[in-house]
């Protein structure tokens, strides 16, 4: 049974026994059938669909805890203008039965008081009760919230991870253990020292660009430990550069997908290369790598994480004319203009 | 018993090498860089054994398998997370994740060697049939074998496929391409929203869709953009209806 229809049930038995309960009262008091029923069905009615009205309309505004005393005000209003409405239908239908129109006047008072505490007490009770169900919801939402934000700080963790690379680079390392101990010492030297900076890092924090690349090469000696065959590397700055800030781990996105897509897109030798300088004031990073623009990438989701790094960088600077792509037949670049002015 | 190693990676060759030498009667007679040269090595030594790596240049591992007519026995060597491997589990076909021990390297010789070479060739038929798209996502191209060239053909420059046999042929604007796999294997793992099955024999791209005619009262046909005609089923028109919302 859905909500509506139990609250219109809860109405027509709550509203029933009253008619009842009134009737009873006036037949005690001896006056007739006729008079008695319809007093009290005309009341009650007026009551009843007045009452329903104000929980229909707790149901889609409810008035905050210090507004609630609007609660009052409706219902002394519609209270007011039931007795006016009441006093007018009785007195036109028995306009000749004297005794009768003298008991409607005294009532008056006494009816407007019933009408008043009715309305009040369902308003009260409407109120309570959709106040508790917006309570729950607002529970349930929170809790929704809560996951979601569990969720993505898990996913940002494993991309931290990555745990492709990791596992791979463990890989190579129990190669040489066998092959080249010493070797196999160094990288899992530059292993721990990569992760020890991904993980000390924030996203919030800017870094020198010193310092970004530093990290940035780790990274890139342990890919060269990996595919040294065909990985090459070309870093090139100026001078002013490496003390320019930028926010932390923001090339490293976009170095390692250089590094996959030139690795995974073309057979044979890949040159990466890295370059930095000043431009009007900003430093210009620009990272470029082999590609195939005949080839498609062979599943959908090894996408690049582009749309997350200009949204990144929106955020940080309110700009979205920082990262440009440059294409020709053989080489991909990617620049980034970071402003030093803020 | 005959090896072959197919592995981006020299140092991952190395260690599956290195473990290769405790089994006195295996011989390595092939270490390749990609698939490319994978497929030439497993067709001149036709390798009893392939240690085999997904992720690799210009086309994976799967992929390299799709372009072989016999499929060899494989062991998989991949750094993939376990729960994606396992889609492989059901297909009894070996994998190891990478870094493996020496323990659980022999472990997959063992179970190589009790299965028979034609068993062991079926799996991977069955793994390549149902498993490897959905492994992969939703596939963005396919890959065929032109001769001795190996093509690879982006999905978005596919005109139609049609069925041939027990091949099917590709249609593309440099013309038609043969690959052996059934139609229901594309209709399954292309794009839903821009494939669409118009016929028990036909699969059209949308975007390549000119117009729709009625033939008799109860027959469509569907134009290409290159002019070509497609017959639609019953069946086959309603999708392509309900597919472009009309």
């Amino acid at each position: 049974m859905n909500q509506s229809r139990k609250i219109l049930l809860l109405e027509f038995g709550w509203w029933f026994i009253w008619t009842c309960l009134q009737m009873t009262a006036l037949l005690l008091a001896g006056f007739s059938w006729k008079v008695s029923v319809v007093d009290s069905i005309i009341t009650n009615f007026i009551l009843g669909w007045e009452s329903y009205s104000i929980i229909m309309m707790l149901k889609v505004y409810q008035p905050d805890k210090s507004k609630s005393y609007y609660l009052l005000f409706w219902s002394a209003a519609l209270a007011g203008i039931s007795v006016v409405v009441i006093e007018f239908a009785l007195s036109f239908m028995f306009a000749d039965d004297v005794a009768y129109l003298q008991f409607l006047d005294t009532t008056m008072l006494l009816r407007f008081g019933f009408a008043f505490l009715m309305l009040a007490f369902v308003s009260v009770l409407g109120w309570v009760w959709f106040y508790l169900q917006s309570q729950q919801e607002n529970e349930i939402r929170k809790a929704d919230v809560e996951k979601l934000s569990r969720e993505t700080e898990l996913s940002s963790l494993r991309q931290q991870l990555q745990p492709h690379f990791l596992f791979n680079s463990l890989n190579s390392i129990n190669a040489l253990i066998q092959s080249e101990p010493t070797k196999a010492r160094s990288m899992v030297q530059q292993l721990s020292d990569f992760f020890r900076g991904t993980l000390k890092k924030q996203e919030t924090h800017r870094v020198t660009f010193a310092e970004e690349l530093n990290h940035l090469k780790l990274y890139l000696e342990i890919e060269k430990v990996r595919f040294g065959h065909r990985l090459k590397t070309e870093i090139d700055h100026d001078e002013q550069s490496v003390s320019r800030l930028i926010p932390s781990l923001l090339l490293q996105p976009i170095v390692e997908n250089a590094i996959k897509f030139g690795l995974y897109d073309v057979r044979g030798d890949v040159t990466l290369s890295i370059s930095a300088e000043m431009l009007e004031g900003d430093l210009m990073v620009c990272v470029s790598n082999p590609y195939d623009p005949e080839s498609a990438p062979p599943s959908k989701g090894t996408g690049f994480g582009l749309s997350s790094i200009s949204r990144r960088l929106y955020l940080i600077y309110g700009r979205n004319d920082l990262l440009t792509i440059e294409k020709d037949a053989t080489v991909f670049k990617i620049c980034i203009r970071i402003p030093q002015s803020v | 018993m005959k090896v072959v190693i197919i592995d981006d990676e020299p140092l991952a060759r190395s260690i599956v090498k290195e473990y290769l030498d405790s089994f006195p009667e295996i011989e390595i007679v092939d270490e390749c860089n990609d698939g490319f040269e994978g497929v030439k090595a497993i067709q001149q030594h036709k390798p009893d054994l392939v240690f085999l790596d997904i992720q690799m240049p210009k086309i994976t591992g799967f992929e390299m398998l799709e372009l072989l007519e016999e499929q060899p026995s494989v062991i998989f060597t991949t750094a993939f997370d376990e729960y994606a491997m396992k889609a492989f589990e059901a297909h009894a076909v070996d994998y190891l994740l990478k870094p493996f021990s020496k323990e659980r390297f022999a472990k997959a010789m063992e179970k190589w060697r009790t299965q028979s070479k034609s068993a062991g060739s079926e799996m991977v038929h069955r793994l390549l049939d149902d498993t490897a798209s959905q492994f992969e996502g939703q596939t963005n191209r396919i890959v065929v074998k032109v001769g001795n060239a190996i093509k690879i053909i982006p999905i978005r420059d596919i005109l139609y496929i049609e069925a041939y046999g027990d091949y099917v042929k590709i249609h593309t604007k440099e013309g038609f391409f043969l690959k052996k796999k059934t139609m229901s294997f594309f209709e399954h793992s292309l794009d839903v929203s821009n494939f669409a099955r118009a016929h028990r024999s036909y699969l059209i791209n949308i975007q390549e869709l000119n117009k729709i005619e009625q033939r008799e009262k109860d027959s469509h046909i569907a134009i290409l953009k290159n002019g070509t005609v497609v017959p639609l089923s019953k069946t086959g028109y309603a999708r392509i209806k309900e597919l472009l919302k009309i």
